[in-house]
C-alpha cells in the first residue's frame, strides 16, 4: 500500500449523559442550569453533590488504512463501532484526536436515507442519489442501470409509499450500489433484506474491493467479514483491542464473545444473556430416539430445541447454521422462510429432522437463532452443540472420506466410463 | 465561518431539497397551489373589512386599503412561512442529520427557498388585483426583487437562528410562534407607515421588515422610496442574518448528538 486513505490519531468521542449540558432539552432548563451552575460547581469542588456522567464512546483510537484495503470492524454491542463510523462520516465531531480521509467519501449508515414516501421511485432515486453525494448528471447517466438493478422498471413512477418493504429496500440499495466513492463507509446494511438481497450486497462489495476502493465496514456477520475483508479490527468498550487478518480477528472475537461452549446443553452461561426469552436446551437424537453427538454420514438427526418462557410474538422462526471445524458456516436451515413453518408464542419445543447427512468425517457444530425472520433476533446461540461424524462411507465401499482433506460434503455421484 | 467552497459543492443537494419541499408540499395538500392564493387573499380581505371598515383605517391611506394590505401581506406571508418552516426544518430532518453528512445549513435555507414558489403565485394574484383596482404597473416594480432579497435575508436570519435553537431547546418552537405574532403587529402590514409619528420612523426601521414592506408598497403603488428606512432595515436584516448563521455554524457540529 503506497499511501493512506484514512489516518486516525488518538481519536476520542465523549458523550455526556444525565445532568449537564450537551442536551438541555428546554431553554428553561438551560437557564436554570446557568443560574444554579456556580452553586453546583462549588459543590463539586467541595466534593459534594452530583457528578455528570461522562462516557467515552471511543477512546484513544489510532489506525491507518491504506488505499484499497477492505477493513471489517467487529465488536460486541456498544463497543463504539457505529460511533466510529459516524465520526469518520463527519456526522458527529470527535472530542479529541483527528481523522484524515483522502478521497471522495461515501457513507452508507442506512439504505434509503432521505427517501420520501410521497415521491415516486424516480424522484427518490434523484433525491437519495444527491443525498449520498452523487451529481445530477451522474444520476442521470446511471438512472437506467439503477432501475434495472432494482428490477422496478414498472413501478418507477409509483409513489414509494405504495411499495412493499422489499421493493423499497431494493431501490434504496440499488442507488447506493451505484456510488463510486474512493472510500466507502458501510454500517450493517448487509443485515437487511432477504438472502438474495444480501448476496447482491456482498457481490457489490466484492466488486468494490476488486476495483481497488477502500472500504470500511461494520458487521455482525463474521462470515462476510472473512470473505470480503483484507483486514479486521475489533473494538470493545470504545477501545481498539485487536487488529489483524480477518480470520484471526473473527476467530478471536468468536472465542471472546460468543462462548464456544462445547457442551451439549445448559445454556445458562452464555456471554450474551438474552432478555427474558431465550433458548434453553438443545439435544441431538438419533433415529432410535437416543441423545447422541456421534453420527455417521447418511444418518438422520433430530434436533430438539427448547426455549424458556413465552415468545414475544407469533409467527417466528428458528434457524440453525452448521459450522465446520474451521468455524465456517457450511449450511443453513430455517423453519421459515426455508420450510414455511411458523411458530406460535406459546411454543417452547422445536424439532428439526435433518438428513440424511452428507457430511464427511470430522467435527461440526450447530448455532441456533430464534426470532422473526428478517426483523428480530431474540436469541443467537453460537456453537450450541457439537456433532461428530464418525464414518463417512456413503457408498459402502469401505473407504472413508474425512473433512481434513476432502471437504465437508459428499455429493451424490455416479461414475461411468465414457466412450 | 461559512465554508463557501463546500456550499458550492453541495449546490445540487440544495436544489434537490428545494425541489422535494415544493413537490411534497403540493402533493400532500388537496388544494395544492390554490393555498398560495387563498391564504393571503382571505387574510387580506378579513383584515380589510376588520380594520378598513370598522377600524377606519381605509380613510387614512391613499388608494384602496385592501390593495395596501395585500401588498404588505405578500412579503409578510412569505417571511412568516419561511421563518416558521425553516425553524422546524432541522428537527423534521433528524434522520438525515444523524445518518448523512452535508452542510446542515442547506436544510433551513431550502425551506426558505421553497417558499418562493408560493410567493410567485401570490405575486400573480397581486397583478390581478392591480388590474381590478386600476393600478398600472410602473418601472418602480423593477425594484421589487431587491426588497424580496432583503426579506429573504431577514427570514434566513430568523429562521436559521430559531432552527439551531430549537434543536437544542425544543420549547423555543412556541417562542418562535409568539415572536412571529408580535412581529406582525410591529410591522406595517395591516397599516401603513403614516400612522407612526415621523420622528419614530428610523427607530421603527430597526425591524428589518419595515423597510422591505415600505419598499414593496412604493414599488407597486408609486411614491418616494424612504431610502433611510430601507437602508436601516437592510443593515439590521444583514446583522440578523449574520448572527443567525454564526450561531448555527457554532452549534452545527453538535446537532447529530443532540437531535
Amino acid at each position: 500500500m503506497s499511501s493512506d486513505a484514512i489516518v486516525i490519531e488518538r481519536l476520542g468521542k465523549r458523550y455526556t449523559i444525565g445532568l449537564t449540558p450537551v442536551g438541555d432539552t428546554t431553554l428553561g432548563e438551560s437557564l436554570t442550569n446557568w443560574f444554579t451552575g456556580p452553586w453546583r460547581r462549588f459543590n463539586r469542588m467541595a466534593g459534594r453533590g452530583e457528578k455528570a456522567t461522562q462516557f467515552w464512546a471511543l477512546k484513544d483510537i489510532s489506525f491507518r488504512v491504506g488505499v484499497g484495503e477492505v477493513i471489517g470492524i467487529v465488536g460486541p454491542n456498544g463497543a463504539g463501532k457505529s460511533t466510529l463510523l459516524k465520526v469518520l462520516s463527519r456526522i458527529t465531531p470527535p472530542t479529541e484526536g483527528y481523522v484524515d480521509l483522502t478521497g471522495r467519501v461515501s457513507s452508507l449508515l442506512e439504505v434509503g436515507t432521505g427517501f420520501h414516501p410521497e415521491l415516486t421511485g424516480r424522484e427518490n432515486v434523484f433525491l437519495n442519489g444527491a443525498i449520498l453525494g452523487m451529481f445530477r448528471t451522474e444520476i442521470l447517466r446511471k438512472f437506467d442501470a439503477i432501475v434495472a438493478f432494482a428490477e422496478l422498471e414498472q413501478f418507477i413512477d409509483t409513489p414509494v409509499k405504495h411499495y412493499s418493504s422489499g421493493m423499497f429496500v431494493r431501490l434504496a440499495f440499488s442507488v447506493a450500489a451505484h456510488l463510486e466513492p474512493e472510500i466507502l463507509i458501510v454500517d450493517e446494511v448487509l443485515s437487511v433484506g432477504d438472502l438474495h438481497f444480501r448476496n447482491r450486497c456482498l457481490g457489490r462489495m466484492q466488486d468494490l474491493r476488486d476495483e481497488g476502493r477502500t472500504v470500511l465496514f461494520v458487521s455482525h456477520d463474521l462470515t462476510s467479514v472473512r470473505q470480503l475483508c483484507t483486514r479486521a479490527l475489533m473494538l470493545n468498550r470504545g477501545h481498539l483491542v485487536d487488529d489483524g487478518t480477518p480470520s484471526e480477528i473473527t476467530r478471536r472475537y468468536e472465542r471472546m464473545y460468543q462462548d464456544s461452549s462445547e457442551n451439549t446443553s445448559g445454556a445458562a452461561d452464555r456471554t450474551h444473556p438474552p432478555r427474558d426469552y431465550h433458548l434453553r436446551r438443545v439435544e441431538l437424537r438419533n433415529a432410535a430416539g437416543a441423545v447422541s453427538g456421534h453420527f455417521d454420514a447418511g444418518d438422520v438427526v433430530d434436533i430438539h430445541l427448547w426455549s424458556s418462557g413465552r415468545a414475544p410474538e407469533n409467527s417466528y422462526t428458528a434457524e440453525f447454521k452448521l459450522l465446520n471445524s474451521d468455524d465456517r458456516v457450511i449450511s443453513f436451515g430455517s423453519a421459515n422462510p426455508v420450510r414455511d413453518t411458523y411458530f406460535l408464542a406459546e411454543h417452547q419445543h422445536f424439532v428439526c429432522r435433518l438428513g440424511p447427512l452428507p457430511l464427511t468425517e470430522g467435527a461440526y457444530a450447530f448455532s441456533f437463532t430464534v426470532g422473526v425472520w428478517n426483523k428480530e433476533r431474540w436469541d443467537f446461540w453460537a456453537k450450541a452443540i457439537g456433532l461428530t461424524i464418525g464414518r463417512c462411507d456413503l457408498f459402502a465401499t469401505g473407504h472413508g472420506i474425512a473433512n481434513v482433506n476432502d471437504g465437508d460434503f459428499v455429493i451424490q455421484q455416479e461414475w461411468l466410463a465414457g466412450d | 465561518m461559512l465554508n463557501l467552497a463546500e456550499l458550492w459543492e453541495y449546490r445540487e443537494l440544495l436544489f434537490f431539497f428545494v425541489w422535494r419541499d415544493v413537490k411534497v408540499r403540493y402533493k400532500q395538500t388537496v388544494l395544492g397551489a390554490a393555498w398560495a392564493i387563498i391564504q393571503p387573499l382571505t387574510t387580506t380581505f378579513a383584515f380589510a373589512i376588520l380594520f378598513g371598515r370598522f377600524g377606519g383605517m381605509a380613510k387614512q391611506v391613499a388608494g384602496p386599503y385592501a390593495l395596501h394590505v395585500f401588498i404588505g401581506m405578500l412579503p409578510w406571508t412569505f417571511f412568516a412561512n419561511a421563518v416558521s418552516l425553516a425553524s422546524n426544518s432541522l428537527i423534521g430532518s433528524s434522520n438525515l442529520i444523524s445518518k448523512v453528512y452535508f452542510p446542515r445549513i442547506l436544510i433551513p435555507v431550502s425551506a426558505i427557498a421553497a417558499g418562493l414558489v408560493d410567493f410567485a403565485i401570490s405575486f400573480g394574484v397581486l397583478l390581478v388585483l392591480m388590474a381590478v383596482y386600476g393600478v398600472a404597473p410602473s418601472w418602480a416594480m423593477l425594484t421589487l426583487p431587491a426588497f424580496l432579497a432583503g426579506t429573504m435575508i431577514s427570514a434566513a436570519g430568523a429562521g436559521i437562528l430559531f432552527a439551531a435553537l430549537i434543536v437544542t431547546y425544543r420549547d423555543v418552537r412556541y417562542v418562535m410562534t409568539f415572536v412571529l405574532q408580535l412581529w406582525l403587529f410591529g410591522t406595517p402590514v395591516l397599516y401603513t407607515l403614516d400612522i407612526i409619528p415621523a420622528q419614530w420612523h428610523r427607530l421603527y426601521a430597526l425591524n428589518p421588515m419595515v423597510g422591505m414592506i415600505a419598499g414593496f408598497r412604493v414599488g407597486v403603488l408609486g411614491g418616494r422610496f424612504p431610502l433611510d428606512l430601507i437602508l436601516i432595515s437592510s443593515v439590521t436584516g444583514l446583522l440578523l442574518c449574520t448572527v443567525g448563521v454564526r450561531y448555527f455554524l457554532h452549534m452545527e457540529r453538535r446537532f447529530a448528538d443532540v437531535i
